[in-house]
Order: structure tokens, then C-alpha cells, then sequence
């Protein structure tokens, strides 16, 4: 599958059209659809894992999640809705009794389910089972391309667990599953290796963005890509345009050429989250009150919250360009991630934390620790901590 | 100049030449990436 | 196979056409593939395909004005392309 730049219309001569008419699909994307194209679904807050970084701080099942029928009924909404496909996360999602039950009964509601998982429960069976269905896809998350370097922020055998899935899926043909990594300072270096990786499993390599949300807020200041790695990180996504990156590193289309993708923040708009509480949230990234638009137990459903919401509303507003309006890069990134912005306390009508033009740095180093927006409900089971650069 | 109103100005621009000419590149089928919008790990 | 205007094409069936302000997003269940059909009049021309012998008597049934056509037939190449019509 190609990843596709909005091509722009050829211009009648003399007009400088590219702006606009690029972002002639992009503004009726923002301005919002009657439902979302997919939707990232967080099933549970278990997991057996506790990555430093994880941006929903799992680790323990929270009381108060969905159970089965209230998640068949949010399934039935967006079979009504047109929904194609849900991305399911969490946690671990397939540490819920009830995982298969769902994702079958989603598919056979017109639902596709694409789900993403550290491979735990991943065995020969059930890779064999996933080869059968048709309409399941399957994302199995690493964030190095050695175990050293993965273990050090996903936990001792964390890797290998990985691995393991991956030849299981492998050896029952399942097909082209995604390899996804969040790409931080210290496996940057390692992106040929994840790209030889990927290829040995006939899979599709995945790079995402690493965001200060849920743990990452910790380790942020210490894992974020550097200047010259983020710079190095678009060249490279350039010349790999197989590469997949769920279009989160449209601030770096600043740098030049865009990126392949929308190029633009899809909260709200495109795509939203629902928690296992049943929350919706713009994105998964922004598990915070402040981007809360509602809960799907409330009268309406999932549809109300989507088509009504006053967060949403907003959200498909037009934006200002605000503080960036002299910087003749904002066509290209739009003013980065608000979730970005957002957890490291800085305006979110300004500069990108990671602007490519540095004017995002001086506002994040100004920002007294303390005065950073908290992050949601801590659902982990111990207290993690970054260390030292991982072992060579 | 405020963005919103070069985007307007030139979008004017755009409906006037439009009407002269044959219509032949409207783009009325664009695919996008399933993975290509941004809030979905 | 090249797109041919003379010839049957119908809608995939595995291909959900959901209506938006702008026209309809069209996803195809089987090779993930998504598409945005820009206008309501493409829209109805597609969801017409397959009541017609040929791409051309399918236009010619539409109330879509000729100097479109070229559009048109362009969207409904990319389209079939894209698997998201198929030959009948």
C-alpha cells in the first residue's frame, strides 16, 4: 500500500496555488467528518508490561472499564455510523478475557480490527488463527532493534516476546503484519536495523512519534529525538516512503519536501480515542480532561459525542496561526502536536516543542516543572523510572 | 496579511479562471493512506 | 487491465461507500485501500455502474455535463485502479 501526497492541482499560470489547493482535501478533513475515519479504541488498562514511556500509563485493569455488552454496543454504533475500522490498543488489549469474543464480533459487524500488541499472547495457534481472518490486522510494538536497547524501556524479555510473535505470525503465513516503534534518542541510530527487521518478516515497518503523554511526560526531556536526529529522521522517511508513520511527523514537514500523509492533526477530526472507561478523547495522546468530549455511556452513544461535542466543535475549527503566523513554515506544520505542546506546558496557539526552527526550545525550557499540566490517572502497578543511556 | 485572507483571495482567483476554462482537472478522486492522519498509534 | 469506457464495471463488493458532505469516502475491506470521491454527482454515477452496458452509457445517463466527462472518466480510472470498481 502507497503512501500518497495530496497531489495539487496544476495551476492556471501566474497564480501561486500550491497552499491552497494541496490543502483542499485537508480542510474539509478538518472541518470534520459525520464520522470518524478509524478510531484507536484502548480496551483495558492491564498489561503485563510497564514501558517507560507508555503513553496511557497501564499496568492495572481499572475497575470501572466496559464489559462486554457495553462494548458489543459501541461496536453496533459504529457499524451504524459507517466506522471502516477500529485500531485497538490499550494496555494490552488481548490480556481481556473477552479480546477475541470482541474482535470477532466486530467483524462480523463491518468493523475491521487492527490491533496492537507487545505479542504475548501471540502463540503458534493464534497467529495461526489471526492468518484466517481476513479483516484482523496486527501491529507488534518494539521500540530497539536489540534487546538491550528495546528491554531498557519495554522490560527484561520484552524483546524476545516480540521476536517470538513475529516467527509465530511468520510461520503460519499470516502475511504482512506492522512492526511499530516509537522513535526516541536512543534507537534512532538503529533505524536501518529496524528497517532489515522488518523486512526479514515480510512485514511493514512503522515509525511514530514519541509524545510527552502518559509516562512519557518522566522521560520526555531525556528521550526526545535531538535536533540532528529529527533532521536525520526526515531525510530518512524521505527516502523510504514504504516506511509508515501514522502521519505523526508532519512538524518535521517543515524541514522542506513534505512528508507523505495528511500533514495535519487528526484529533477530533479523523480520528478520536475511546478509553476503556468509555471516555473519548481526541487522541490517544491527550488523556486529559482538557481533551475529554464526552463518554459513550451517555444517552447519545459514541455518535453524539462525535457529531456534537463542544471539545470537537472547536477542535474543527479553523485554527489561527497565532503565535507562528511570521513564520513562513506553519502552512507546512500546522503548529506541530497539541498533545506535544500541551504536556510540556507551552501554548498550544505557538511553536511545536520540537519546531524544526528551535522556536519551540525556549519556551519548553522556561516552563517551571511544576507548571506542567498533570498527566491523567496513573494506571501502572509500580513506579518506573528512566535510567542511564541502555547498555551497548 | 492575515492567512485566511490570501487563502480567500486566492480561492476567488481560482473560481474565476475555473469558469473560463474547460473544466478538465478537476481532481475528483483522491486516495489517502488508512495510516496517513495523525492521532491513531 | 486498462480502464475501458466501453465496457461493465460495477462496484466492488467489498467496497463500503459512506456518504460525507463532500461526496463519500469509499474503503475497500480487502486491500485497505481508502478513497475520497470529491462529488456527490461522481457518487451517484458510481452507485449507477452497474445498472449500465458500458462506462459511456452510464455518463450519458447522468445528468453530468459533457465537458466533464474527461474529469470524470479520470476518477473512475483511479478508481478502478484502486480495485474499488471492477470489470463485470
Amino acid at each position: 500500500m502507497t503512501e500518497l501526497v495530496i497531489p495539487s492541482t496544476p495551476a492556471p499560470s501566474g497564480l501561486v496555488l500550491s497552499p491552497v489547493k494541496q490543502s483542499g482535501l485537508g480542510d474539509q478533513m478538518k472541518a470534520g467528518l459525520d464520522a470518524p475515519i478509524c478510531l484507536t479504541w484502548e480496551l483495558t488498562y492491564a498489561c503485563n508490561l510497564q514501558c517507560v514511556h507508555c503513553l496511557s500509563s497501564s499496568g492495572r485493569r481499572d475497575p470501572g472499564e466496559l464489559n462486554t455488552e457495553q462494548c458489543e454496543a459501541v461496536i453496533d454504533e459504529l457499524q451504524r455510523m459507517q466506522v471502516f475500522y477500529i485500531n485497538i490498543g490499550g494496555g494490552e488489549p488481548t490480556i481481556r478475557p473477552d479480546f477475541w469474543h470482541l474482535v470477532d464480533y466486530a467483524v462480523s459487524h463491518d468493523v475491521g480490527v487492527k490491533f496492537s500488541t507487545n505479542g504475548s499472547r501471540i502463540d503458534a495457534a493464534v497467529a495461526r488463527r489471526l492468518a484466517g481472518s481476513a479483516y484482523v490486522d496486527v501491529q507488534i510494538s518494539i521500540d530497539g532493534a536489540d534487546a538491550a536497547t528495546n528491554d531498557h524501556v519495554r522490560g527484561d524479555g520484552s524483546f524476545a516476546t516480540a521476536i517470538e510473535a513475529m516467527e509465530h505470525l511468520q510461520a503460519a503465513n499470516f502475511g504482512e503484519f506492522k512492526i511499530s516503534v516509537v522513535m526516541t534518542r536512543h534507537n534512532i541510530p538503529q533505524i536501518e536495523e529496524f528497517k532489515v527487521l522488518a523486512d526479514h518478516y515480510g512485514a511493514q515497518l512503522r515509525l511514530t512519534r514519541f509524545r510527552p503523554s502518559g509516562r512519557g511526560a518522566d522521560s520526555w526531556h531525556e528521550l526526545h529525538p535531538t535536533d540532528t536526529q529529527q533532521v536525520e529522521l526526515y531525510h530518512w522517511l524521505l527516502a523510504h516512503p514504504d516506511v509508515l508513520t501514522g502521519d505523526s511527523f508532519f512538524h518535521l514537514s517543515a524541514l522542506g519536501e513534505p512528508l507523505p500523509g495528511l500533514n495535519l492533526c487528526g484529533a477530533g477530526r479523523v480520528v478520536c480515542l475511546i478509553d476503556p472507561l468509555g471516555d473519548v478523547y481526541a487522541c490517544p495522546f491527550v488523556l486529559h480532561d482538557d481533551f475529554k468530549a464526552g463518554s459513550v455511556l451517555a444517552g447519545g452513544g459514541f455518535q453524539h459525542v462525535w457529531q456534537q461535542s463542544d471539545l470537537f466543535a472547536e477542535l474543527r475549527e479553523p485554527q489561527s496561526a497565532g503565535a507562528c503566523s511570521s513564520c513562513g513554515q506553519f502552512d507546512a506544520c500546522q503548529g506541530g502536536c497539541m498533545a506535544a505542546k500541551f504536556f510540556t506546558g507551552i501554548p498550544l496557539d505557538g511553536p511545536d516543542p520540537e519546531c524544526v526552527n528551535g522556536f519551540g526550545e525556549p519556551l519548553v525550557a522556561a516552563v517551571d516543572v511544576l507548571m506542567r499540566p498533570e498527566v491523567g490517572k496513573d494506571h501502572g502497578r509500580t513506579r518506573v523510572v528512566i535510567g542511564a543511556r541502555p547498555p551497548r | 496579511m492575515e492567512l485566511t485572507d490570501v487563502i480567500e483571495a486566492a480561492d476567488a482567483e481560482l473560481a474565476d479562471t475555473e469558469n473560463e476554462e474547460l473544466v478538465e482537472d478537476e481532481l475528483l478522486v483522491e486516495e489517502i493512506s488508512i495510516d496517513g492522519m495523525c492521532g491513531v498509534y | 487491465m486498462p480502464f475501458n469506457l466501453d465496457a461493465p464495471y460495477r462496484l466492488h463488493d467489498r467496497v463500503a461507500l459512506r456518504p460525507e458532505p463532500f461526496g463519500a469516502l469509499a474503503y475497500h475491506y480487502g486491500n485497505r485501500r481508502l478513497n475520497f470521491l470529491r462529488a456527490p454527482e461522481l457518487v451517484t454515477l458510481v452507485r449507477s455502474l452497474g445498472d449500465h452496458d458500458s462506462v459511456r452509457a452510464a455518463l450519458a445517463a447522468s445528468e453530468i455535463a459533457e465537458q466533464r466527462w474527461p474529469s470524470f472518466e479520470k476518477a473512475l480510472a483511479s478508481l478502478a485502479k484502486s480495485e474499488v470498481l471492477v470489470a463485470t
